[in-house]
């Protein structure tokens, strides 16, 4: 047994009123924190330490990199939606001068499933001689009949994009879960989850709403490609990757490669955005790592546009047929949604857990269906199912509101058990002017206003196995280290606060070193968890260094260790301020030239909802609720999201900046969801018509809104820190929340992504397409 | 210096004028400048994200003027100046764009960022006093898909704030 100490921490969402909550802790915690506004550095507007090297151009992106001899990698990739490889060849193309290396990835006989899988790849001096390499393989493709449109792949008589025998069996990406699910044609599933009687329950509705939800394919179009160079050496591996996850990349690349975790590094400085296709180390990063390996030489490989938009992930699209029971109250008696959703070549396509969690309702069903189509895997994308499922769920409680003739922030009031969003609920509507909402349709002119609201849910992730490591050095200089990633979120910097504010020191005072496997293993930046994961253990290993240091000043002041604080670069006696010793004259006492801490992510103090291997889920979920002010130009069927007032929850806010910044980012991703972006498959040829950024359209400035972004402190007691994630629940209620503005501005629902102009006019019956 | 009639397809010299120092290079001739910067000159704070005119992340300045350097040839830049957004800080001083950049946190994954500033840098030198539309339009063609636009232009008016 641990021992354990009690301690009362402050809780509660500190904007409502504060309380406090007693735990039992692990004697090695650190003191509870006060709420932000006592605190120097934590939950402050503290300026991204590596912005200079942003501004300036200096940060190197893994497409920055060259390495003496390195190679230039390129792949061979199939042209046909689906394909029988018939012949391949690669023998004149490795006798090219300048071919350093060429790796074959699939066989003649093999079956292609997608325009744009790889085949083969091969490794040249330059990229041109590259591209000549590929021209000189001589590879054949039998066309198949292809599919690549999800309804027309749901029919009996679709062509199959697997057989019984290649069909895949789990599920990577987790959403939904199940593995071992009946396979019927292109359709895998259903994936239930049900709780009570749903029959039941809409037997004892007074008033049933039902609704089919649909939302496209969003790829995740990160402005930096997928990129990776790697250096295989006698005496190890390097690899530079543009990762999300530096230190599960080397578990693949270990296990892969049958090397020892020792002999394997990965590092990444600049990322140049991720969003969730970054995750995994790919066929891409496999590819260029054997290639390397063959050679011995490094070896670049890094995505073109044309093959990032392709075959790089993709948000999966979906269709929902939601059904809700209520009783005149507002009070859910049944909810029940059947999906379905295409992954391309891959499984992941459900709506996650957003509608099983988020409503109090003793009545629930989903019934989720993969559908296979003849087109580039999914992945997970910023709030993974639950984004394109708060877009159906969020418009059906908005229609069941209207039918009740309830206001839908008092409906969720009633059915809404958390007291996060209820309060975000009651701010939300008084920044953007809730009380101006008029009835649906009712503005007289061409250009209607509307005003909509959505909710956001989701888990609060924390990776558990992660550590990192306090230093401090003799002459007084401090780092902290962890193999922890900045994917664009600027954690180095609040881990730079975090260690700042326990030694007493300016967070530019500390030298944070992250990015690397030689570092403590940092944990994954997906799901939301980083600032969760790493700065718990990161506080604890600072109050542990502090300890030993103030061991050594105590003796100097003439005081007990405990009697001591670190202020403003300086330990002094808390009793009498004026006997102090400036921090770095207490290092220069140390008895080495650097002392220092490793810590790991402790369990959160009450528990966790659930645990995994090397992750859990807290208690609480994250919350997040948008408002969404619109202006539908019902000449032209053009929307303008005018503003949204954001308003989220994330545990202790830890630097407001960064958060504002992400929030604004996640509200961006979800207009240009709502609104513009959609993956166009040519239903004829199987190809991607707009595998660009031209044609495949992303929100630009002059689609950006007004942003608003409110965040509360919401204090539970449950770490070291008490802070959790937010950039996942900022996307996940702004397309609902525009959808809903539009409804109320328009007074027609547009129950399908994107909200074009071409479907804004065509819902008005304004346009003789359909 | 113009460019020759006739070069190519080999490589062919080239000199250019980057961020005040005359760079001889021997390119193709259909290197462009987006390319020559980065890789013939290892100024690789340009980035390419497109690589076609639809994303403005390669900005770089010719003469003054913002151009999208992967859409130009490196041949055709000689004879002009060229400033990247390695040369747009005056030795440690950083352009007033940049220094607000860092204090609104006009940025998050960075790589749309020095495309960004040099567009934001090049309306305060036609502009000084822009308002928020003429900062919109400046930036129209960026795409960031991190969504920093908002910053961007509190960024940028700050900057022209600041500015004497
Ligand atoms: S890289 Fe030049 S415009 Fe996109
Ligand atoms: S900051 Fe990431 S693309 Fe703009």
């Amino acid at each position: 047994m641990t021992a354990t100490r009690t301690v009362t921490f402050p809780a509660g969402i500190v904007e409502a009123g504060l309380g406090t909550v007693t735990r039992e802790i692990p004697a090695s915690e650190p003191p509870p924190w006060p709420p932000n506004a006592e605190l120097t550095w934590i939950g402050k507007d503290v300026p991204r330490l590596n912005g200079r090297e942003k501004v300036t151009g200096a940060t190197r992106y893994t497409v920055d990199i060259r390495l003496p001899g390195m190679l230039h990698a390129r792949f061979l990739r199939s042209p046909l939606p689906s394909a029988e490889l018939r012949k391949l060849d690669t023998s004149a193309a490795a006798a090219l001068a300048g071919v350093r290396a060429v790796v074959v990835l699939a066989r003649s006989g093999d079956r292609l499933r997608y325009a744009g899988q790889p085949v083969a790849a091969v490794a040249a001096v330059s990229p041109g001689v590259a591209g000549e390499a590929l021209a000189a393989i001589d590879a054949e493709f039998r066309p198949l009949p292809f599919v690549v449109d999800m309804d027309e792949a749901r029919a009996p008589d679709a062509p199959l994009v697997y057989d019984e025998a290649s069909v895949p069996k789990g599920n990577p990406s987790g959403f939904p879960a199940a593995p071992g699910l009946p396979v019927v044609g292109n359709v895998r599933g259903p994936a239930v989850v049900r709780r009570g009687d749903p029959a039941q329950g809409f037997a004892a509705a007074d008033i049933v709403v039902e609704g089919e939800y649909r939302t496209q394919v969003q790829t995740h179009s990160c402005l930096e490609p997928h990129a990776i160079v790697a250096d295989w050496r006698a005496d190890g591996l390097t690899v530079y990757m543009s990762t999300q996850f530096t230190s599960g990349v080397r578990q693949e690349l270990a296990a892969l490669f049958g090397l020892p975790l020792n002999r394997v590094r990965v590092v990444v400085d600049g990322m140049g955005g991720g969003f969730g296709s970054k995750s995994q180390l790919g066929v891409y990063g496999r590819t260029a790592v054997e290639l390397s390996r063959l050679a011995g030489l490094p070896v670049r490989l890094a995505l073109n546009r044309h093959e990032e938009q392709t075959d790089a992930g993709n948000r999966p699209g979906t269709s929902q047929r939601v059904r809700l029971g209520a009783k005149r109250d507002g009070t859910l008696t049944a909810l029940a949604i059947e999906s379905h959703g295409t992954a391309g070549v891959a499984l992941g396509a459900g709506i996650g857990f957003f509608a099983e969690r988020i409503y109090t309702c003793p009545n629930f069903e989903t019934l989720q269906h993969d559908v296979f189509v003849n087109a580039g895997p999914g992945c997970a994308m910023r709030g993974p199912g639950n984004t394109p499922g708060a877009h159906g769920l969020e418009q059906a409680i908005d229609t069941l509101a209207e039918r009740l003739g309830l206001d839908p922030l008092a409906l969720r009031d009633r059915i809404d058990p958390s007291k996060a969003r209820r309060e975000e609920r009651r701010i939300g509507a008084e920044r953007i002017g809730w009380s101006r909402r008029h009835a649906p349709g009712a503005d007289p002119g061409p250009v209607k206003r509307g005003l909509g609201v959505a909710q956001s849910l989701w888990m609060s992730n924390v990776q558990t196995n992660v550590a990192c490591e306090v230093r401090v050095l003799r002459d007084g200089s401090v780092e902290a280290l962890s193999s922890v990633q900045d994917i664009g979120t600027g954690i180095g910097t609040v881990m730079a606060q975090v260690v700042a504010e326990v030694l007493g020191l300016r967070p530019a005072e500390i030298t944070v070193r992250i990015g690397d496997t030689e570092f403590p293993p940092g944990g994954p930046s997906y799901g939301s968890r980083t600032t969760a994961s790493i700065t718990p253990p990161l506080r604890t290993a600072a109050t542990r260094v502090l300890a030993e240091l103030g061991r050594e000043a105590a003796r100097m002041l003439n005081a007990a260790p405990e009697e001591l604080e670190a202020r403003d670069g300086r330990l002094r006696v808390k009793s009498d301020p004026a006997r102090s010793l400036a921090f770095r004259d207490a290092a220069a006492l140390l008895r080495t030239d650097r002392i220092s801490a490793v810590e790991s992510r402790a369990d959160d103090y009450p528990g966790f909802r659930r645990r995994m291997p090397d992750a859990a889920m807290a208690l609480e979920d994250l919350g997040g609720v948008q408002f969404a002010e619109v202006a539908v130009d019902t000449e032209t069927g053009a929307i303008h999201v005018e503003r949204v007032v954001a308003v989220h929850d994330c545990g202790r806010p830890m630097n407001r900046l960064l958060l504002e910044s992400q929030v604004q980012g996640g509200v961006l991703m979800g207009v240009s969801y709502a609104l513009l972006e959609r993956r166009v498959m040519d239903r004829r040829t199987g190809l991607m018509v707009n595998a660009d950024l031209e044609h495949y359209k992303l929100a630009g400035a002059h689609d950006t809104p007004e942003i608003e972004v409110v965040i509360l402190e919401n204090l539970q007691g449950s770490s070291a820190t008490d802070a959790y994630g937010i950039a996942e629940p900022a996307n996940i209620a702004t397309a609902p929340a525009i959808a809903n503005a539009v409804y109320n501005a328009i007074g027609v629902r547009l129950a399908s992504l994107p909200m074009t102009p071409d479907a804004v006019l065509a819902a008005l019956g304004k346009t003789g397409r359909s | 210096m113009t460019a020759p009639d006739m070069a190519g397809p080999g490589k062919t010299a080239i000199t250019l004028a980057v961020n005040g120092t005359s760079r001889q290079l021997e390119l193709e001739p259909r290197t462009t400048l987006a390319e020559a910067l980065r890789n013939a000159l290892g100024l690789t704070g340009t980035k390419i994200a497109c690589d076609r005119g639809a994303c403005s992340a390669c900005t770089v300045w010719l003469n003054g003027q913002p151009v999208l350097s992967c859409m130009a040839l490196a041949i055709d830049a000689a004879g002009q100046e060229i400033t990247t957004i390695e040369g747009l800080a005056q030795g440690d001083v950083l352009h007033p764009v940049q220094e607000a950049f860092i204090e609104h946190d006009a940025m998050q994954c960075g790589f749309c960022t020095p495309g960004m500033v040099m567009s934001c840098a090049a309306l305060l030198e036609r502009d000084p006093h822009p308002d928020a539309a003429a900062v919109r339009d400046a930036i129209a063609g960026h795409y960031c898909r991190c969504g920093t636009y908002p910053h961007v232009v509190a960024a940028t008016l700050a900057a022209a704030e600041r500015k004497p």
